[in-house]
């Protein structure tokens, strides 16, 4: 075994599914011949053809709506958002046809839609999102957000079989800075479950992509100066959510915080905060609380980029607030 | 691609039914039968019909009709039963009451039902048939869209797409005058709409929507042009809406006289009535063909209306593919064992506490 990154995980799901299987097939701006803005799909066209790795013109719709078309057909087809800021030009063909299909009219649409979402890398307002709440709210899709290395091969793998539509958010600052052990074989995680990343038993931590790594951080810290066990949970999909791991986790702990990088309002934490309230109000010893980004488009010098996405630092803080009650 | 007596006898077949079925369903419209709104193609039989005959249904041809394409949906196998059945929104319809109208089908019929979102079928049906492509199948596609449709970028994105992969593709652009209320001259200020192929790079044809042998000519070049590999091609189809969008509509923006002139001069069934007169068919062979058309939408509206409506809560099933467990609204049931059984359907029972 060696250690792979976050990126090289994708890399390999994507050749491996299309290896698999004749009807998987990758469609996107740049992937072919270049390999991807990010050079996710490198060297995939140079194996398996560029009718089977489609350099498609600047258009969203017609990526996801072709995809969707295909998919009817039988194929398992691939889009690349070249940064996940831009489906939002697709928001139509996901939300109303795709998102649909299967329940209007029986028609299944399997299929991935996938891209480097998230900041922390001063990408500005346009190249930095995470637009996953703006298809949280749509019945009919599916989204996940890895945070490790063999998350995001294992659970592309699984987008890839899954007979829906996932949307896959990649985490663009994880690219290459997460690196660690590839398990071994046909390496495929389950859509829908969380994980535990770190066991713990004074307060749960919930949360999903590049802010599991600050969590933990914050857990670090909180053990040595505090002595507060911290529990945390990667949620690994966000629709649907693990309930079972959210409500065992806040039983467990009696205490919860949310962290996402997302911005505050219509976020994915508010709708686990009235979850959690719904069933585990009794078990609460404290309020639920969220770090989340500011209500602010993403800006761009390091200064004002840092101040409005969570800091480890705002983790500990919250958490100190917790355990204070 | 000359078309045979017995063709020709289908042709007016199919467009008698889908006049006579959409005047049952007016019927049923103001029996208050039929749920929501009701969509005519009133004058634009041909261009439905016609398009839809030079498919191949043995090569598995797929097309996606719009609203104002129940003649092409008969024509490639949709049953009356089905329609009035969607219309009255029953439990045992093709999509048991989850859907609309005419928005059905799936590609082993040979039609994919639609979306209200015009235009978005195009991409779709770049999809379908770049896949047939890929795989090597010798099926063509056909998408219909409105004059308004074009108007969308995924009109645009779709059909620039497919030209570019070369999919087996024609896209009809269906020019009845109006999307809603409004007319061409403020849709678009191209001439017409078949001036838009050639800033795609692929062939355009025009032709008369209102004559079905023109319509299926026009259609089967494009389509023998598809399936040889040679790609997209535009048609548009100058026909005219003689209904509102719906039956509500009052087609008060309409200058007066303009509605009856095309049903004097243009209608598109006494057209070809004429030039099957002219080929010598009787009047008798047309009158049993409307006698059979008569007999199917009777037997289909009884067997429609007795039809039951669909459980309520078959609304929660088929979102997914793999849908175990969908919790139940807690706050519909008896409050005793509400929460037990909210939590036991997401499996927060399980945990030990």
């Amino acid at each position: 075994m060696s250690e792979v990154t976050y990126l090289e995980g994708i890399r390999q799901a994507l050749f491996e599914e299309m290896e698999r299987d004749p009807n998987v097939f990758c469609l996107g701006e740049d992937i072919g011949a270049y390999g991807g803005a990010f050079k996710v799909t490198e060297g995939l066209q140079a194996k398996f053809g560029a009718s089977r790795v489609i350099d498609t013109p600047i258009s969203e719709i017609a990526i996801v709506g072709a995809a969707a078309g295909a998919a009817h057909m039988g194929m398992r087809p691939v889009c690349e958002m070249q940064f996940m800021d831009f489906v939002s030009n697709a928001y139509d063909m996901l939300t109303n046809y795709v998102a649909t299909a299967r329940y209007r009219i029986g028609l299944g649409c399997p299929m991935v839609v996938r891209g480097p979402s998230g900041g922390y890398v001063r990408g500005g307002p346009f190249h930095s999102q995470n637009p996953e709440a703006a298809f949280f709210h749509t019945p009919g899709l599916k989204i996940v957000s890895p945070a490790s290395a063999a998350d995001a091969k294992g659970l592309m793998k699984a987008a890839i079989r899954d007979d829906d539509c996932v949307l896959f958010f990649e985490h663009k600052y994880l690219y290459r800075r997460i690196k660690e052990e590839m398990p071994a074989g046909d390496h495929v995680v389950q859509i829908g479950k969380a994980r535990t990343a770190r066991e713990g038993t004074d307060v749960s931590i919930i949360t999903y992509s590049a802010t599991l790594w600050k969590a933990l951080e914050a857990a670090e810290i909180m053990q040595a100066e505090d002595g507060v066990s911290v529990e945390v949970i990667d949620l690994r999909t966000l629709l649907p959510l693990d309930d079972a791991a959210i409500v065992g986790t806040v039983r467990k702990t009696n205490r919860v915080l949310i962290v996402h990088e997302d911005t505050r309002t219509g976020g994915i934490a508010g709708e686990i905060t009235a979850r959690i309230n719904e069933t585990c109000f009794e078990w609460l010893d404290a309020p639920v609380l969220r770090v989340t980004a500011a209500d602010v488009p993403l800006p761009y010098s390091p200064p004002l980029e840092d101040y409005v996405l969570p800091q480890t630092s705002d983790i500990v803080r919250a958490l100190r607030r917790i355990v204070a009650y | 691609m000359t078309l045979t007596r017995e063709q020709k006898l289908e042709l007016y077949y199919f467009m008698r039914l889908t006049r006579s079925l959409e005047e049952r369903l007016v019927n049923l419209y103001r029996q208050t039968k039929v749920i929501g709104g009701l969509f005519r193609s009133l004058g634009q039989e041909a261009d439905a019909v016609g398009a839809a005959y030079a498919l191949d249904k043995s090569k598995g041809d797929i097309l996606s009709p719009l609203i104002r394409n129940l003649g092409a949906m008969l024509v490639r196998g949709a049953e009356p039963t089905e329609v009035i059945k969607q219309y009255m929104a029953k439990g045992d319809s093709p999509t048991k009451g989850k859907e609309l109208n005419i928005h059905f089908g799936g590609i082993e019929r040979g039609f994919v039902g639609q979306i209200s979102h015009l235009g978005d079928m195009v991409p779709v049906m770049a999809g379908v048939t770049l896949a047939a492509k890929m795989r090597g199948e010798d099926r063509v596609g056909l998408v219909f869209v409105g004059d308004g449709a074009t108007s969308t970028g995924a009109f645009h994105e779709g059909i620039n797409f497919a030209a570019v992969q070369r999919c087996p593709l024609v896209v009809i652009v269906e020019n009845n005058g109006y999307a809603y209320s409004t007319p061409v001259a403020k849709q678009t200020a191209a001439r017409s709409f078949v001036d838009k192929a050639i800033g795609y790079g692929i062939p355009g044809e025009q032709a008369d929507g209102n004559d079905v042998l023109a319509v299926y000519d026009v259609t089967r070049r494009a389509v023998d042009r598809a399936r040889r590999g040679e790609g997209v091609t535009l048609i548009e189809l100058i026909t005219y809406r003689r209904k509102g969008h719906a039956e509500h509509d009052n087609q008060s923006y309409i200058p007066e006289g303009e509605i009856d002139r095309w049903a004097a001069e243009n209608d598109p069934i006494d057209r070809f009535v004429k030039v099957l007169r002219a080929e010598n068919v009787k009047a008798s062979e047309l009158t049993a063909i409307d006698d059979r058309v008569r007999t199917e939408i009777d037997t289909a509206t009884d067997v429609a209306d007795a039809s039951p409506m669909p459980e309520p809560v078959e609304a929660l099933r088929g979102v997914y593919a793999n849908q175990a467990n969908v919790p139940p609204l807690w706050f519909r049931e008896d409050v005793s064992s509400a929460v037990d059984s909210h939590e036991r359907a997401s499996g927060w029972g399980t945990y030990d506490v």
